[in-house]
């Protein structure tokens, strides 16, 4: 909630800075419309905002895991690391009460510290030490070097009074007590996120660097990225070899129309993931399997995207051309084939995007190697570094695949959008 | 028998909800080669219904069209068509266009390439050839559009408002052009438009067609398109005679038109409607 708020203010006031610092931010015609709200050519992407938005994504990450990258004061403060001390008040049978100071070393997990010397102090009840690590908690015996013993109870923490159920607030942290009577010392947890909640930037690139290096679960991460896209691809590659001219026929013949309208219109809804367990229980968990289920996600998209290029042709182009003396053959191949490929490019990019998805969903569930089963084996033993930089990777190369058949769409069918 | 002929054509429509709808009722004509018969007629007289069956993409419920002696049983290069707008191929250039005819009948590029170039000079697009047709203007357009379907060398050229989505200046400019080519190539072109004017201006021949059913209502033979060619379009138009045709034969049309608006028939349907 906080983060969200901070993240509204940063918004609201990247907003007014900006506007501060650029003034209007539309150029050329569209800087002397003077309605723009509604019109929608009128509005045209920020990139100040673009670049504003990535950078602060990054910050308040840095910020709120402490990040080695960030300068100290745009930290959000940190779990309490140091020594804590906290009084407490004992009292045991045939003895008045006494009081003995407790001194918790509070250490960053993963590290290892030595439990701090203490001076044992007057009275029966002496002073204790112990560690804890911090964004942990942990049981601190007060009583066990303490000479009276029978009867021990505590009563007091820095004079406020404690039983089971109570705790008391201390600037290092809070202090509970178990039903047993035992004290439990939580250290302040600040507003950071603990490393296995959410690793700083700099840990996850180090992570990256070091799988692709090293490799994760006996194969290189090359391997796992090449496994995904290649089963993308494969899956794609025959699932347009055999929906382009299924969707062709579909709008070129009745017969066809109707022998595969009810298929493709009751297989088109089904999402590819629910098709996982059959694939599997069909087909096994191995390539084979997953290279059907892409195959069938990409399938009706592709026959779907063809049939539409198909019934998209302007019919004096069809006329035209058979006046011109063309056979069937002849406008398949120079009306319908070009005129259809601004849909199946649509189609195509709809279709790479849904593979990209069962892909990595299908290696979830199950696969040797992939993306999507780096990220899962790595969830298991809580290593949310590698979870991060698989998603990350997922969706670079996801945009990137867009990017190509963007690209690939305008160098192929430059006319789209421009009849 | 030379020319085209239209022999007792009939058009019925059987439409889904049981009733049946005729286009055409029983027209006939005959053109001779190189005659230009523009067609004029208030919208619903089945004039785009009687070029599609001449072209052969419609098959007619009665009669049959001849050319040169032979029946016509569905579209061919010898009958070629220039749409309103739009059947121009985006994914090839101006020359490929035009070209479209003959590289589909397999004739090679050094037997066409002269006339192609000499008929993109013609119509006025000497310096687009590699130019793509979606960067050209809707005039230049229609020039590739004619150009392409004069490579092929038809017989009958079938125009269907080839100029009705051009503004006012440019449509008079291809109004020349169009006279121009009919005059040099000796072409039978049949042509359909909107405008009176047009109609009046291009046509050796013009038919006013009247609707419900669809059938010629008269015929003219008119001066004015051997006048254009030697001639200002212009000062045809200032002509006494011209602005007497054209004023009757648009009073012929509103007439039909308000016949079409206020018959009886409608007006009982919506006292029956409104009785409901």
């Amino acid at each position: 909630m906080i983060v969200f708020l901070i993240y509204a203010a940063v918004f609201v006031s990247a907003f007014a800075l900006v506007r501060f610092i650029v003034g209007r931010t539309a150029t050329g015609f569209a800087a002397r419309k003077t309605v723009t709200f509604g019109d929608e050519s009128a509005v045209v992407p920020d990139r100040a905002a673009s670049v504003v938005s990535v950078l602060v994504i990054f910050l308040l990450w840095g910020a709120f895991t402490g990040s080695r990258l960030l300068p100290g004061f745009l930290h959000a403060p940190g779990p309490f690391i140091g020594d804590a001390t906290f009084s407490y008040t004992a009292e045991a049978d045939g003895v008045g009460p006494d009081e003995a100071t407790v001194t918790v070393r509070v250490f960053e997990v993963g590290q290892t510290v030595a439990t701090p010397t203490v001076d044992p102090g007057e009275g029966w009840a002496k002073n204790d030490s112990d560690t804890v690590g911090a964004w942990r908690s942990g049981l601190i015996r007060v009583a066990k070097n303490d000479e009276a013993t029978e009867g021990h109870r505590v009563t007091m923490v820095n004079g406020q009074p404690i039983a089971p159920g109570l705790t008391v607030e201390t600037t290092y942290g809070r202090i509970g007590m178990s039903p047993k009577g035992t004290l439990n010392f939580e250290p302040a947890k600040g507003w950071q996120m603990e490393p296995i909640w959410l690793p700083a930037p700099e840990a996850v690139v180090a992570r990256l660097t070091d799988i692709a290096r090293e490799g994760y679960r006996g194969a290189s991460l090359w391997e796992h990225l090449g496994f995904s896209l290649f089963r993308v691809v494969v899956g794609f590659f025959f699932g347009a070899l055999v929906g382009i001219p299924l969707g062709y026929a579909m709008g070129l013949s009745n017969w066809f129309r109707g022998w595969f309208d009810p298929i493709v219109e009751f297989m088109r809804p089904v999402p590819p993931l629910a098709l996982i367990p059959l694939v599997i229980i069909w087909a096994g968990i191995g390539e084979l399997g997953k290279i059907i289920l892409l195959f069938l996600a990409a399938l009706w998209i592709m026959a779907i995207a063809a049939r539409a290029g198909v019934s998209g042709v302007a019919i004096p182009k069809v006329h035209a051309a058979y006046s011109l003396g063309a056979s069937r053959w002849q406008i398949m191949r120079h009306v319908i084939v070009p005129n259809s490929l601004p849909e199946i490019f649509t189609g195509a990019r709809v279709a790479m995007g849904v593979c990209w998805g069962t892909v990595v969903a299908a290696e979830l569930v199950a696969a040797e190697k992939g993306v999507g089963m780096m990220i899962m084996v790595a969830s298991k033993f809580q290593q949310t570094d590698i979870v991060i930089m698989g998603i990350v990777l997922i969706g670079l190369i996801g945009f990137g695949i867009d990017i190509l058949m963007r690209w690939a769409e305008k160098l192929l069918v430059p006319w789209k959008g421009r009849i | 028998m030379s020319g085209l002929g239209i022999e007792n054509i009939s058009m019925r429509f059987d439409l889904p909800n049981g009733r049946a709808v005729q286009a055409l009722s029983d027209v006939s004509l005959h053109l001779s080669r190189g005659e230009l018969l523009s067609v004029l007629g208030p919208s619903g007289c089945g004039k785009t219904t009687l070029l599609n069956i001449i072209a052969g993409f419609l098959a007619p419920t009665s009669g049959q069209i001849t050319l040169n002696g032979h029946a016509v049983t569905g579209p061919d290069a010898e009958r070629g068509m220039v749409f309103q707008q739009g059947a121009l191929f985006e994914w090839m250039s101006v020359r490929e266009n035009v070209s479209f005819g003959p590289r589909m009948a397999g004739r090679r590029a050094r037997d066409w390439a002269g006339t192609v170039d000499h008929l993109l000079d013609v119509v006025g697009l000497k310096d687009f050839h590699d130019k793509a047709v979606y960067e050209l203007s809707g005039g230049m357009q229609q020039r590739v559009a004619l150009a392409r379907c004069l490579a092929n060398d038809p017989d009958v050229i079938l125009m269907d408002e080839p100029l009705g989505a051009l503004d006012a200046l440019t449509r008079e400019k291809m109004q020349g052009l169009v006279l121009r080519l009919w005059k040099e190539t000796g072409k039978t072109i049949i042509l359909i438009t909107h405008s009176v004017e047009e109609a009046l201006l291009l046509g050796e021949r013009l038919l006013v067609m009247a609707p419900r059913p669809g059938r010629i209502h008269s015929e003219y033979r008119l001066p004015f398109a051997d006048m254009g060619v030697n001639a200002d379009l212009r000062e045809v138009k200032k002509h006494p005679d011209f602005a007497a045709r054209r004023d009757e034969i648009l009073g012929m049309i509103w007439d039909m038109e308000e016949e079409i608006m206020g018959r009886p028939e409608t007006a009982s349907e919506t006292a029956g409607t409104a009785g409901v």
